[in-house]
């Protein structure tokens, strides 16, 4: 064991650690460096540098009881201690955590499905829970309902929420923090507490009425560090009869303002799940005519950008809507899109995508991402594994999010701005015309750029966090804020969320002070850091 | 039947093999560690369908096993449970230490009694 939390003796750390393992059994308290050794954040950009956030050790509680015994004995040594669901928050910080030297609350063994009601539609579970088990568990007991799932199907439920994360099916689930309902929270003190109707004992509605009574709390235990959450309740989508898809597309760049404005239309009145954009155009930009265009390193002009869209025969800008439903109801959801569509887009055109019954045949199944469907998969790591357009794969990514407005305007002033940061910066953009948004919250867009992380080039990893810097200095400049990020970036998105002089981050911090006195959850989690930590920050 | 000298030293071990193995004990003994061994095995297999197949499995959407065709490029199976190359040693290494894109996995994950079966599975014998 070669770390402590900073300002811990290690008198005192053995003490705790001795009182950690009476509480949960020497097997579930790890503190050789092999055993640590697994909680760093294997997707660190900071690979074995000075700034990678380390652990000290880990305790894995088995339930609330043993987790409200850490707290109290965490609090009685001052220990700083991290909590973790399934600890697969990669490309966001996974399961290392913002204080080095802080001690990892290990919940994935806390990893009981509660109940799942497929007749009020929710489901309550443990932090350990992940999406294959509750996907698992609702097929072996043919349940009807869906869950909405994140890329990575081994992510936590509870972890991903709190995180904020976001999946791929009907827009009010897709928000997973918007779609819980109720949660069981230790806190610092080692206190339980439920929300909503959690609050109230012997109601039964703890996860179909969220707000209880009085002001809610919930948030703060989402992206802060104001307790440990035993228990989560979430919303789920009765199982649909069938699906069908559709895409429209339109010729020219600057319809995306009005095509963006039609698809708001239709999903906010609840008659699309998620829609995909993209651009026909992205797959033609090794063409010479396009280098021809960017060689000077000047974003191209639209005026040019339509002359290679109409010299290539192919539409600028195509968006793919998925319906869920009965039969009927998706045929004429689809059919009256096409209907409203040409009335409003000038030169739209439409491709009838495949009607299917659910669940989905394996053939359909090879074709579509499963996530639109409810199931969980690791595909998403395709981004970052070996493959052809990454010959030599890559140990990790981080994901830069800002949200932007749900708009054509700002998706392609986004594009401009981000081009020039990138000129500027002297880094090739990852940011082009064709960029599509992608579309997983309900009401806004988020735009992700994906870096490759790697293990050994440490350069290489310097010169990702430079750029990611600057581009979250570039990013607020115009309005836009990451929706989430990392340990090693937390404090630099939090410094843009300035209104009135941070006055939202004080009121977090006053909170955080009164709820933690002696700062052990989470320090810094999302830029909150507890009073002792807090002064040159 | 007359054997030359070695097979028939060989075969008197065997003899010797066979009457040790036919005692009821150790055929208790040696039927009980079959057992086990293909219990564990058997462990293995649910152990590596739940924690290894979602990237490691035939078929699209399988990062690990599209990364791993690319990597050995023919030589070596992509899929893992078509390969008689592992070893538990090799399964343990990189469950603890991740490759690439792969993260590692904590003991609260798949603790080290569970990665020996999925280690067992893997480089069990195939006819």
């Amino acid at each position: 064991m070669s770390l402590l939390p900073d300002g811990v003796s290690a008198q005192d750390f053995d003490a705790a650690l001795a009182d950690f393992t009476r509480v949960v059994g020497p097997d579930w308290v790890f503190r050789s460096d092999d055993d640590v050794a697994l909680y760093r954040d294997a997707f660190s950009p900071a690979w074995d540098e000075d700034q990678e956030r380390r652990p000290s050790a880990a305790v894995a509680p088995a339930n609330v009881e043993e987790v409200q015994a850490v707290m109290r004995i965490a609090n009685q040594w001052r220990i700083p201690v991290y909590p973790i669901s399934t600890g697969k928050n990669l490309g966001y910080g996974g399961s290392a955590p913002n204080l080095t030297g802080s001690v990892v609350v290990d919940l994935k063994r806390m990893n009981r499905i509660i109940e799942v009601n497929d007749k009020r539609h929710f489901a309550i579970v443990e932090p350990g829970v992940s999406y294959f088990d509750l996907h698992a568990h609702i097929q072996e007991k043919g349940l009807k309902v869906w869950i909405d799932v994140p890329g990575p199907g081994w992510g936590s439920p509870v972890g991903n929420s709190l995180d904020h994360g976001v999946g791929d099916t009907w827009g009010i689930y897709r928000n997973h923090f918007s779609a819980h309902c109720g949660m069981e929270v230790v806190l610092a003190d080692g206190t339980l507490i439920r929300t909503g109707m959690g609050a109230l004992p012997g109601a039964e509605s703890w996860a179909e009425y969220p707000l209880g009574f009085g002001p809610t709390v919930d948030g703060l235990f989402a992206q802060g560090n104001f307790g440990i959450v035993t228990k989560m309740g979430f919303w789920l989508m009765p199982a649909p009869e069938a699906w069908c898809s559709g895409s429209i597309s339109v010729p020219r760049r600057a319809d995306i303002g009005p095509l963006i404005d039609f698809v708001n239309m239709i999903e906010h009145q609840g008659h699309c799940g998620e829609p995909a954009y993209s651009s026909p155009l992205a797959s033609e930009q090794g063409h010479a005519d396009y280098q021809a265009l960017i060689a000077e390193g000047q974003f191209p002009s639209d005026e040019a950008l339509e002359t290679f869209a109409a010299d290539r025969g192919k539409p600028f800008w195509k968006v793919r809507l998925n319906f869920y439903g009965p039969t009927e109801v998706v045929q004429a959801q689809w059919a009256a899109c096409k209907r409203l569509a040409a009335a409003q887009l000038p030169g739209a055109t439409f491709e009838d995508g495949p009607l299917s019954s659910l669940p989905l045949p394996e053939k359909l199944l090879e074709e579509h991402d499963p996530v639109h469907f409810g199931i969980p998969t690791l595909g998403t790591f395709a981004l970052t594994a070996r493959s052809a357009r990454n010959p030599e794969g890559a140990d990790g990514h981080l994901f830069f999010s800002p949200i932007i407005p749900k708009s054509g305007e700002a998706l392609l002033r986004f594009q401009r701005v981000m081009w020039q940061a990138f000129h500027d910066m002297g880094e090739p953009t990852r940011i082009t015309p064709f960029t599509g948004p992608n579309t997983w919250m309900f009401h806004s867009f988020a735009v992700i750029v994906v870096f490759l992380i790697s293990r050994t080039d440490k350069d290489a990893n310097a010169r990702v966090r430079r750029t990611f810097n600057t581009l979250i200095e570039v990013a607020a400049r115009h309005g836009w804020g990451e929706y989430r990020t990392g340990p090693l970036f937390q404090d630099a998105v939090r410094s843009t969320y300035s209104f009135n002089d941070h006055s939202l981050l004080r009121f977090q911090e006053r909170l955080k002070d009164a709820a933690d006195p002696n700062g052990i959850v989470a320090a810094g989690r999302y830029g909150i850091w507890p009073k002792h930590l807090r002064a040159g920050r | 039947m007359r054997l030359p000298m070695k097979a028939g030293g060989m075969c008197a071990a065997a003899l010797a093999a066979a009457f040790v193995l036919a005692s009821p004990g150790a055929a208790r003994r040696a039927g009980a560690q079959a057992d086990e061994k293909a219990g564990v095995v058997a462990q293995g297999q649910r152990l590596f369908v739940y924690h290894c197949a979602p990237c490691h499995a035939a078929g699209p959407r399988h990062p690990g096993t599209d990364a791993l065709r690319l990597k050995y490029d023919g030589a070596i199976p992509p899929v893992l449970t078509d390969r008689t190359d592992l070893t538990p040693e090799a399964v343990r290494f990189f469950v603890r230490n991740g490759v690439n894109a792969m993260p590692y996995f904590r003991k609260t994950e798949i603790g080290d009694q569970d990665l020996d079966a999925i280690g067992s599975y893997l480089s069990r014998r195939r006819r």
